[in-house]
């Protein structure tokens, strides 16, 4: 067998694992591995304008396929541009494999140009790194990697290779199945804490299930099992931001979102449960809210792959530790097994319907502003059959997006939960058009976020992506002038948004299509306009300025403590809560 | 008024770990990363190679915190690719402790004696030595070494170096 460059190894090592597209960004230590990608024409690369968009970019493509994402970038700047993506994928458990080029060996600790210690900073934002001395033991990292990545918990996996190690020859052979020395992730419960699940279903009174991000990185399936779990029990369903698709939004069991802006009924039954199961989910402050008022008088079930979710900030009664799919599907072979007939809740349900006619979603209007729920609402109603890929932003209209927009499937949904970061949207709808040629792919935008990735209009345009960018702009950083207005008495500092672009002008000098929308009479004629149009489509959705996102759990208040309308608003908050912020 | 903010703390209890792992470049960072990086506190730390291909090490860890944290501490260290195991020594049950220490004392006449004589009680040995100062190797448990180190203080005492704990629990069992 000839020995093969480390370029060369990589590439055919991540043929070997069935990888199609790359998002990257060449440079001075990585030359030698796009050459390699040049000669050897089986993977197509998609060249960003910027690092972090091109992992947020893997994300997208990751989420939207549930193949794992695969980055490129050269070394000191290009890898620490990418860490906010690195990061982004650990919070939200996406798989990623992220390929840095490093200065050659003998340089490494000499300050050479464009080094940077890349496993030292990216230690704690990955799930695992390496750095390659050796090219004969590389290809046995990059499986190594793959399979770290997409298991278990999934999460982003760096691999360093210095430039001399890209260059230096070694032989390579595609290895076999991997059997980890130390790296043992869980999959299928114990079959007594099933049972004993299943015991406390049945019996339950006021059962509810949680579910998070879990269920979808379980695959299509465990989606599926979530359906049939609900049916069988008759419980209702909540689930986090990272969940919402699992289940579908059209389930008279569902009771949407739940935690800081979820709705009134998910909140409060949550809170008033005797059972809590939480599937792939990891009580985050934003879904618990105040923890020593949380669901008070629950018994708590936690199924998750990560045993260090467990017992973090709730005290759980049974953890289950196993797959999220696999814990469903035993559920439901035992219930079915042992022939339980659908427990009669009736008088739960009731509870959980005088809460839903609080209708805490609803928002007022009046005629002349376009209110963003309902620009969000008439997205919906104009695409929901085309079954759209959704990415956003992080801010209000992230929220207002999960709110008011109805998921019915898993992959659907794309959205920075954990970290929160701002510039996600625009490079994961460019990931997810990529991973779904034909799919309608729209990033809910915020017009102060979409400009901290701006720059991937270009991409979008070369690779001819008709991504949509739908802007609800309020000429605001919403969120931060909501807690403004909510714990510093409305003094609004540095969250305007001035000197914004003119969003149709710049569309267009990207080669876009640019559309405005401004009145209410224009919202439905504007989004059928951007969906006819076939190619990449930004829409400037001017809507009110002072619109805030409700319902609200402020932070440091219990469930029980919700913010329905403005009017509730106080506009100061003790030290004690904003230091919970 | 409103109330001013202060930090809480919890009550704490001290632990030692036993962390089984495979010795790749960084694994040691990595451990004592994550320990700065969620906010745990490390009393003591030690790292060896314990196996003859020196493959796998063992890093022993003394640490303070409430019991959910250290329940946090060891699924957070487990889930480290490379960790293979972790015990908690403190709460499996019966351990042994150790500690060793190199401890100069500078001393002439009666101090030199006295040194001497501590050092026999405390089964320290003698590992250098000049007409005026000594090196004595000690071992035993923290609290020994803490109370021969004290006493040194009063003979002449000129610095110390510790190994920090190494620990192993009590039977046939490992860990």
């Amino acid at each position: 067998m000839a020995e093969k460059s480390g370029a060369d190894i990589l590439v055919e090592a991540l043929c070997d694992l069935g990888v199609e597209v790359i998002f990257g960004y060449p440079g001075g230590a990585v030359l030698p591995i796009y050459d390699a990608i040049f000669r050897s024409k089986r993977i197509r690369h998609i060249l960003v304008r910027h690092e972090q968009a091109a992992t947020h970019a893997a994300e997208g493509y990751a989420r939207s396929t549930g193949k794992p994402g695969v980055v490129l970038v050269t070394s000191g700047p290009g890898a620490t541009n990418a860490v906010t993506g690195i990061t982004d994928a650990l919070m939200d458990s996406i798989p990623m494999v992220v390929i840095t080029g490093q200065v050659a060996t003998h340089l490494i600790g000499s300050d050479a140009f464009q080094e940077a210690d890349t496993v030292g900073i990216t230690r704690h934002c990955t799930k695992h790194n390496y750095l390659v001395k050796d090219p004969a033991v590389l290809g046995s990292i990059v499986h190594e990697a793959f399979h770290i990545a997409t298991s278990g918990r999934p999460g982003p996996v760096v691999i360093d290779i210095p430039k001399d190690v890209q260059v230096a020859t070694a032989r390579y052979a595609k290895p076999g199945p991997i059997q980890h020395k130390t790296y043992r992730p869980p999959v299928k419960a114990d079959r007594g804490e099933i049972e004993q699940l299943v015991d406390m279903l049945a019996a339950a009174e006021r059962p509810i299930f949680y579910t998070g991000g879990g269920v979808i990185n379980s695959g299509p399936a465990a989606s599926q099992l979530l359906r049939e779990l609900a049916k069988v029990t008759g419980a209702p369903v909540t689930s986090t931001l990272m969940g919402l698709g699992a289940f579908p939004a059209s389930s008279p069991q569902w009771l949407g979102m739940l935690g800081m802006h979820g709705t009134y009924e998910a909140n409060l039954a949550m809170n008033q449960a005797d059972l809590i199961v939480a599937i792939g989910a990891r009580f985050d402050d934003r879904v618990t809210g105040r923890l020593d008022a949380f669901s008070p008088n629950s018994r708590k079930v936690h199924i998750d792959v990560d045993r260090s979710s467990m017992n973090k900030t709730v005290r759980i009664d049974l953890p289950i530790l196993a797959d999220a799919g696999h814990a469903m599907e035993d559920m439901l072979r035992i219930w079915k097994s042992r022939q339980h007939p659908k427990p009669d809740i009736a008088e739960w349900w009731r509870r959980i319907d005088g809460w839903r006619a609080v209708k805490s979603l609803d928002f007022p209007e009046n005629g002349k502003e376009i209110m963003p729920q309902r620009a969000i609402k008439a997205l919906w109603e104009a695409t929901h059959a085309k079954a759209p890929i959704i990415t956003t932003e992080v801010g209000q209209h992230q929220m207002w997006a999960a709110q008011h927009f109805g998921f019915e499937s898993p992959n659907k949904w794309l959205t920075s939960g954990g970290l929160g970061t701002m510039g996600y949207g625009l490079p994961a709808a460019i990931g997810a058009q990529l991973g779904n040629p034909n799919a309608l792919v729209i990033d809910i935008a915020g017009e102060a976020s979409i400009q901290m990735n701006i720059q991937e209009l270009g991409t979008a345009t070369q690779y001819r992506l008709p991504v949509k960018i739908f802007i609800l702009n309020n000429e605001y950083m919403g969120m931060v002038r909501q807690w403004q207005e909510l714990t510093y008495e409305s003094r609004y500092s540095e969250s305007y948004s001035d000197a914004l672009p003119d969003f149709v002008k710049l569309a267009e000098a990207y080669g876009w299509k640019g559309i405005r929308i401004e009145r209410p009479d224009q919202l439905d004629a504007g989004i059928a306009e951007m969906l006819a149009y076939d190619g990449p489509v930004i829409v400037d959705c001017r809507v009110a300025k002072l619109a805030n996102c409700f319902p609200m759990i402020p932070s440091g208040a219990a469930h029980t403590d919700m913010i329905l309308q403005a009017t509730e608003v106080s506009g100061i908050m003790d030290d004690e809560a904003k230091a919970l912020v | 008024m409103t109330k001013s903010v202060h930090i809480k703390e919890e009550t704490a209890e001290r632990h030692t770990l036993a962390v089984i792992v495979d010795n790749e470049p960084g694994i040691l960072a990595r451990i004592a990363g994550l320990f700065t990086a969620r906010g745990y506190n490390i009393e003591s730390l030690t790292v060896s190679e314990i196996t003859a291909d020196k493959q796998v090490s063992r890093i022993t860890i003394v640490t303070s915190a409430s019991p959910a944290t250290l329940e946090q501490i060891v699924a957070q260290l487990d889930r480290l690719v490379p960790v293979h195991r972790v015990h908690d020594l403190t709460a499996e049950g019966d351990h042994v402790e150790r500690e060793l220490a190199l401890v100069k004392v500078r001393g002439t006449g009666d101090h030199r004696i006295e040194a001497l004589r501590l050092a026999d009680v405390y089964r320290a040995r003698v590992v250098d030595a000049t007409t005026s100062s000594f090196v004595f190797e000690v071992t035993g448990s923290i609290e020994k070494i803490d109370k021969f180190v004290e006493l040194m203080g009063e003979v002449g005492l000129i610095e110390v170096a510790r190994t920090g704990i190494v620990a192993i629990s009590r039977g046939r069992e490992a860990a």
